[in-house]
């Protein structure tokens, strides 16, 4: 008979979510707790992210990624929590089943009583976005890039054009810059920014990048590798408009197009999923199987670490409370909706009574907006109405609710009022 | 001096050599490009044909059919995934319920098992098609394969049987002296075998006067990921009209799925995509399948068709003796590769050499490693004669550092990422090598002893990574 050995919580990714999960499960009573990693580091996707920034929410002060990353990986190695590096969780089963692999152990079966899924998420290729033009090489995810600039030490282009404006891509202008490269320009299909404001201006105003709103990559030329890029304005519609073509010479185009969840498990074994392409998670992040939450950007993409980490206490406190025994399973459950001018709303659902004080609802709007009230709705009766003087589209909001304002709804909705 | 030249080592060319390979015969195949089938054989629907469409009497007619029925062997001997799932041509209309009526004569002429199916009996076999879809035509034995490692494990077969490769050589030279061809100024053949797919009638005219051209017809697909809730399970057409064959939806061997091809004649190295057209193909396929999942697109891409001026394959001696032409290989080119290189054979080589099998000749290819669909007994095997087998490299396809390094030593070994990607699945999933590409990069430099900066994406000026950051200028 096969030995099968049981850990109390499997840590699936070891990047900021998992960390921050794994600690707060264990400060909450559970020692047993194993983190399977596939890179051959701890810290995930911040080891590659060495400009700062990081930690200005959880520790107020500026920090590097890897700098951030070692808060947390102190933490670990302080405590009994084992980890695995260089180990790839090929599939779970929704009896916790974990099977990984690694060069040390092979193909493992191992079984979990409960499993927090913190895989993070991949960029948008150039196939997700439809990108036109030849299929040639010099094409690049803004963090394909980055690792090969940071991690290997190679630039990929000398010549660069990057398209979207999402925060990686932003950072990629600078530091490719600094590294000698000439940044050409930023398109960005939407009309405004799809990066933090902070970013906008340290990234690429600094360095004199102009930031093209409303323009996207028409044709993507070259025999071998890029030669060049035509870009063109669109309209609200994001039809090219005629004739606003531009075309720059270049050897490289980056993508910063915006992160995807990254779920094959979950999704293999039939995990309800949401609109994000994440888990539908509760309010203790627990997805729709017992026993398996979900955190960080596998479950929505965050716009900073810190927040990844917030909510991955969050994951970490609900595998403690449901190995405890402290979750309730029955009782009343209130879906979350998102209403006019909202994307979506996390967590999709909530028990009143698991709710120990307050809860911390995150949504995004669909476009900007500025002088607009949130409200929001317990079958249809207004239980908070707030002034939100801006709200972006790349900037993800929270709201935290005392568990008083909550009622015993079916459905709490949440949606931004014009006046 | 070899007694053939192959040009062009896509599935044609390379079915050809392997077929050669069983001969005591010296083979020399030249390819253009940094890998093998990295043209049309590389963007294709990936399926083989049943053979029931194409006009009865032609070339393409009688070779679909006998091709199709050599695959199962084929592909057992070279460790290649092929499915007969059949292929179903819908109709949206009674006119088009008469046209695969019409359809389904032709494919007793050319002796092709069809069954005419009415909307209930299609809706058992396909839940998901759309309310217009009122029958349909099954052809049970079409199938669906794997068009890359068919191409790979072709070569790597005819090498293993004595066969001769040169990557990067492209042919721009032929000539004729002392009965003898001379190309590029260095290689010395009795017989000259043109199986260079769009670039055919160029290569042709290199010997010959122009009798024939080949005009590149561009089609361009969606590429889905690999999902587990229902789709589709057999090939979907629609059916045929004078505006083309219209497109297709169907699964792949891997899992993935195809919604394409467009149709459009185009200068010969033209192979981009644009959303105009993909929205076309987009709008066609919606007519028969509801709610495609577009969002699962992991990749949109095109390929050339050799579509020749004279409507059917061109396989004959040319006016120069010795030359043959093995051309214009459009649909159903894949479906017909088995039965074109054993028309190669029987009807143009035996006549010029006195063909003698050599004994040692082995028609198989040694079993890939495929973890992925093995037990953990059956992994935890491999990962004791070598621990490379449990680092998983490419995390959506699942595939091992071990399963790689196997594949580099083999006789047709990948040069490229792309070239990996193709045999391997390495970064073929959903995100599309963002998170593996620079560790496929580092062990393909690691087994030729070069920098990383040195493995191109595809050919050799195809580069990923331009310097170093440290240390160089």
């Amino acid at each position: 008979m096969e030995q099968v050995r049981t850990y109390d919580l499997v840590v699936v990714g070891g990047g900021a979510a998992g960390l921050a999960a794994a600690l707060t499960a264990y400060e909450n009573g559970i020692e047993d707790i194993l983190i399977l990693e596939k890179e051959p580091w701890l810290g995930g996707i911040l080891q590659q992210c060495i400009h700062n920034g990081f930690g200005l929410h959880t520790f107020k002060e500026q920090l590097s990624g890897p700098e951030y990353a070692q808060r947390f990986i102190d933490k670990v190695k302080a405590t009994n929590i084992k980890y695995k590096l260089n180990s790839y969780v090929v599939s779970i089963t929704k009896d916790k089943d974990v099977y990984y692999s690694n060069d040390e152990d092979g193909f493992c079966h191992i079984k979990a009583r409960s499993i927090v899924m913190g895989t993070g998420s991949t960029e948008r290729t150039p196939g997700a976005i439809m990108l036109e033009g030849e299929r040639v090489s010099g094409i690049l995810t803004a963090g394909q890039a980055q690792k090969y600039l940071n991690i290997d030490g190679y630039l990929v282009g000398k010549k660069v054009f990057i398209l979207g404006s999402g925060d990686i891509g932003l950072i990629m202008a600078r530091r490719m810059t600094l590294e000698g490269a000439k940044v050409m320009g930023v398109a960005e299909l939407m009309p405004y920014s799809n990066g933090l404001s902070r970013n906008i201006a340290q990234c690429l105003n600094d360095f004199d990048i102009p930031l093209y709103l409303s323009h996207t990559v028409k044709e993507v030329c070259g025999k071998d590798h890029v030669e060049k890029v035509v870009i063109a304005k669109v309209d609200e519609k994001f039809n090219y408009i005629p004739d606003s073509e531009m075309i720059f010479d270049v050897d490289t185009l980056i993508l910063s197009v915006g992160l995807v969840p990254y779920n094959i498990i979950l999704e293999d074994i039939g995990t309800k999923m949401s609109s994000t392409r994440g888990a539908y998670v509760d309010e203790n992040y627990q997805t729709s199987i017992p026993g398996i939450f979900a955190c960080g950007n596998a479950l929505h993409v965050h716009d900073l670490v810190d927040y990844v980490s917030e909510e991955s206490n969050l994951a970490g406190l609900g595998a403690a409370r449901y190995l405890k025994g402290e979750l309730k399973e029955d009782g009343a459950v209130t879906l979350t909706k998102n209403g006019n001018g909202i994307s979506y709303v996390v967590p999709q659902q909530y028990r009143l009574d698991n709710i120990e004080d307050k809860i911390a609802f995150k949504f995004r709007v669909r476009k900007p907006y500025s002088g607009v009230k949130l409200v929001i709705k317990a079958d249809g009766e207004v239980i908070k109405s707030i002034v939100k003087p801006h709200l972006l589209p790349a900037e993800m909001e929270t709201i935290k609710l005392p568990k008083s304002v909550l009622k015993e709804a079916k459905e709490l909705t949440f949606e931004i009022k014009e006046d | 001096m070899y007694d053939i030249i192959i040009i062009g080592a896509g599935v044609t060319g390379s079915f050809i050599a392997r077929e050669l390979a069983r001969y005591k015969l010296n083979v020399l195949v030249l390819e253009k490009d940094f890998d093998v089938g990295n043209e049309t054989t590389a963007a294709n629907s990936a399926i083989v044909h049943s053979g029931y469409d194409p006009v009865p009497g032609t070339l393409k007619a009688k070779l679909n059919v006998e091709g199709n029925k050599m695959f199962d062997k084929v592909c057992d001997e070279l460790d290649v995934s092929f499915k007969r799932i059949g292929s179903i041509t819908v109709a949206l209309d009674e006119a088009q319920m008469e046209t695969l009526k019409a359809l389904q004569e032709r494919a007793k002429e050319n002796g092709v098992e069809t069954i005419l199916l009415n909307r209930e009996e299609l809706l058992e076999k396909e839940p998901m098609l759309q309310k217009e879809v009122i029958g349909g035509l099954l052809a049970p034995t079409a199938g669906i394969i794997d068009p890359f490692n068919l191409c790979v494990h072709l070569m790597e077969n005819a090498i293993d049987n004595g066969v001769t490769l040169k990557l990067n050589e492209e042919v721009t030279k032929i000539v004729k002296e002392d009965g003898l061809f001379v190309v590029n100024d260095q290689y010395k053949a009795k017989v000259v075998i043109n199986a260079t797919g769009v670039m055919g009638d160029i290569v042709n005219e290199l010997v010959n006067d122009k009798t024939f051209d080949i005009m590149p017809r561009k089609g361009q697909y969606y590429v889905f990921d690999h999902f587990k809730r229902p789709f589709v399970s057999h090939t979907l057409f629609m059916v045929p009209s004078d505006k083309g064959k219209g497109v297709l939806i169907t699964p792949t061997t891997s899992g993935n799925y195809l919604v394409g091809p467009s149709a459009n004649l185009v200068a010969r190295d033209e192979k981009s995509t644009d959303k105009q057209t993909l929205n076309n193909v987009r709008a066609q396929a919606n007519n028969v399948i509801e709610n495609i999942p577009y969002y699962e697109t992991i990749r949109t891409f095109a390929g050339l068709r050799a579509t020749p001026s004279t409507h059917d394959f061109i396989i004959e001696e040319s006016e120069t003796e010795n030359f043959i032409n093995v051309v214009g290989i459009e649909s159903p080119g894949l479906a017909s590769s088995p039965a074109i290189a054993k028309m190669v054979i029987d009807e143009i080589i035996s006549k010029k050499f006195d063909l003698v099998e050599k004994e040692d000749y082995n028609p198989r290819v040694r079993r890939y490693v495929k973890l992925k669909n093995l037990s953990i007994e059956e992994r935890q095997e491999y990962f004791k004669s070598n621990k490379d087998y449990g680092t998983i490299v490419c995390k959506c396809e699942q595939v091992s550092k071990g399963e790689i390094i196997d594949c580099l030593n083999r006789s047709c070994p990948p040069h490229s990422i792309k070239a990996l990607k193709r045999r391997l699945r390495v970064g073929f999933g959903k995100c599309q090598g963002g998170m593996c590409q620079s560790v496929a990069l580092e062990i393909l430099a690691a087994h030729y002893g070069l920098d990383k900066k040195e493995i191109p994406y595809d050919g050799p000026k195809a580069f990923i990574l331009l310097k170093k950051t440290k240390g160089e200028e």
